[in-house]
């Protein structure tokens, strides 16, 4: 049983060993597909187990829990890894029309592969300091990705974001020294129990704010989120994609771990910083989206806009913000990647980024513009796409607490990320190309390549929308289960007796 | 650098740091060593190597490409944690096989650690070797 934690786990790294000995051969992208294909099987079946047994968790080399290494799934550990592999999934279908055989020589899909192991690792680890670990293996992967074949651009872009995320790992070593300082321990469910126990509150309540520093820098919130926008603009299309959709939510997600089992002893301090970082993250990131051009600035800048929607849904702590905040996630992570796809395919048919210098879209490639509408509407919270509903239980959530302000800029934000979606409409798709140049499919030298996850990914949002129940339903148990730790701590440390 | 005896000496010492980043490899379970260091020793070998007689000897000494033998590597440590699936037990529980074990004596312990260590040291040479050898010939 144990080994369905560690599947999701071995096949990446499997996958990016054979797709990098075979970096010299054609069938380099075909491994990396089928990798992708089994490691979604897998994610599956993990799934299957946690909706069916609850919590689980196993501990690797059979060292007994507080010691050892452990990895647990529970509900919003299965459905992020869930998430990971169908976007894995889809962008490395997409990476076959988009990544070029010079790319692909230095290491492409190995990267890419060993990227989508310390993603799922960060989810599905029950232990700080693998955290950690997990963190570093996103990092060099993802820098490797980031200047792969690139110029000065890529590696400006590379730079400040592997400057910026040492220093939040800085925060990140210093807190956990202080931690295990205080607790002796590193095990999530082992430091629930402890830190309860500790009679320096004040300190530890030091140590959650380290956290949220490191974790803030990762997720990109007010004021910690200029890297990203400095980034995400400059890798291949595949590459942007998979970090808009997963790198972020990785910080999201440890914010949710830490600050829902560890860090829960103040809340009124700590989730009330929490609350106003929200707030700004939501209303600086939508406004930075107004104020650029380029196809890819402006969805970076929303990422950082729709980070605060969940990073709200934290801040409040009631049960129905909890499940706001993970259907958020699981939402945001499949549109915003589909967007990046999108642009993609606008540039290699028009020829550039800046909306302004292109256009012609929607009279040449009409099933394009139809495959933006949806994730487009979506992330502004059009009904009935599933950003309407992820925006809904967020803003019923401060409605219920009487927190009219906080509703009051949710939906601001969500108006004014229909302004930004309109630009893109407007420039890109509906007016015609500046230098007449006709943006037609056929331009595509593998068109199915990607379309096809562009489509899936539209498809899935649509279905989220049409059918939200089950996963609203999912989400509420999921926050269950963080809301009320003692499954977690008793599936970690009950396997030690 | 062209000087002969930096060239005659690099030969020597890179053969012994070989052999003894092979020793620390596997002295390393029960005392100071292990893959890491022992992958550290033997890139320094082929660093001296590279630095008296150019990279391009160096890289015709290493037989195959430094990225190659990381990934390689990589293979070799996952696969010691995948043999645990054959006895039923945890990823990565260490498996130990003792030859000759008599009732006070261990005998010759074989493990799936050792692989996992050689397996580390390989990505380490790999990793450092890549890294150096580009340094050095963008120089």
């Amino acid at each position: 049983m144990s080994w369905f934690l560690s599947l999701p786990l071995i096949i990446p790294f499997l996958t990016a060993i054979a797709a990098y000995l075979l970096r010299h051969s054609a069938s380099g992208k075909w491994v990396s597909v089928a990798g992708s294909a089994l490691g979604l099987v897998a994610s599956i079946a993990l799934m299957a187990i946690v909706l069916d047994k609850g919590v689980v968790a196993a501990q690797m080399g059979q060292w007994a829990a507080p010691f050892g290494i452990t990895l647990v799934a529970d509900l919003l550990s299965a459905v992020m890894v869930l998430i990971t592999a169908i976007t894995g999934f889809a962008v490395a279908i997409y990476a076959m029309g988009d990544v070029t055989e010079a790319q692909e020589r230095l290491g492409y899909h190995g990267l890419f592969q060993v990227l989508l192991a310390g993603v799922t690792g960060a989810f599905l680890t029950g232990d700080l300091f693998n955290l950690y670990v997990w963190f570093e293996v996103m990092l060099i992967a993802s820098f490797g990705l980031l200047v792969l074949m690139g110029g000065k651009e890529q590696l400006d872009g590379g730079v400040k974001y592997v400057a910026l995320n040492l220093i939040s790992t800085i925060f990140f070593l210093t807190g956990i020294g202080l931690l295990y300082g205080l607790t002796g321990t590193l095990n999530f469910a082992d430091l629930a129990l402890k830190v309860e126990e500790i009679e320096n509150q004040g300190l530890l309540t030091v140590v959650a704010m380290m956290f949220m520093v490191a974790f803030g820098v990762k997720a990109a919130v007010f004021p910690l989120f200029f890297w990203l926008p400095a980034a995400y603009h400059t890798p291949s299309f595949s590459v942007s994609a998979i970090f808009a959709g997963l790198l972020t939510k990785v910080g999201v997600y440890a914010l949710i771990r830490c600050f829902t089992l560890v860090f829960d002893h103040d809340i009124a301090f700590t989730h009330t910083i929490l609350l106003w970082v929200a707030c700004l993250t939501m209303v600086v990131g939508v406004l930075g989206a107004a104020a650029q051009s380029d196809f890819r600035k402006i969805l970076s800048f929303h990422i950082i806009s729709q980070i605060g929607y969940m990073i709200l849904g934290l801040a409040l702590m009631t049960p129905l913000a909890i499940v706001g905040a993970v259907f958020y996630l699981v939402h945001h992570i499949i549109v915003k990647a589909n967007l990046f796809l999108i642009a993609g395919v606008a540039k290699r048919l028009t020829g550039g980024t800046e909306v302004y210098q292109i256009g012609g879209l929607y009279k040449y490639a009409p099933f394009l513009g139809v495959l933006f509408l949806v994730p487009a509407f979506s992330l502004a919270g059009f009904p009935p796409l599933s950003g309407f509903w992820a925006k809904y239980i967020i803003v019923k959530a401060t409605l219920d607490i009487e927190m009219w302000f906080v509703a009051f800029i949710a939906l601001a934000v969500g108006l004014m990320t229909i302004y930004s979606m309109t630009k893109i409409w407007a420039e890109a798709f509906w007016k015609n190309h500046p230098d007449g140049i006709e943006p037609r499919m056929e331009k595509l030298s593998n068109k199915w390549a990607q379309l096809l996850p562009i489509a899936g990914l539209a498809v899935l949002t649509v279905f989220i929308g049409m059918n939200p129940e089950p996963f609203v339903q999912f989400a509420e148990r999921s926050a269950a289960q963080l809301l009320d730790p003692s499954d977690y701590i008793t599936a970690v440390l009950g396997d030690a007796q | 650098m062209n000087s002969v005896i930096l060239r005659a000496g690099a030969r020597l010492l890179a053969l012994l740091l070989v052999i003894f980043s092979i020793y620390m490899l596997l002295r390393g379970h029960n005392a100071p060593g292990g893959g890491f260091i022992g992958g550290l020793i033997a890139a320094t070998g082929f660093v001296v190597f590279a630095i008296a007689c150019g990279t391009e000897d160096a890289r015709r000494a290493l037989r195959f490409d430094p990225g190659s033998i990381a990934g390689a590597g990589l293979g070799i440590a996952l696969l010691a944690g995948i043999i645990a699936a054959i006895f039923g037990d945890n990823f990565f529980t260490g498996q130990w096989l003792f030859i000759n074990e008599t009732e006070d004596d261990k005998g010759i312990p074989l493990s799936t650690v050792l692989v996992f260590d050689i397996g580390v040291y390989l990505v380490v040479l790999g990793a450092v070797l890549s890294i150096t050898f580009a340094l050095e010939e963008s120089v």
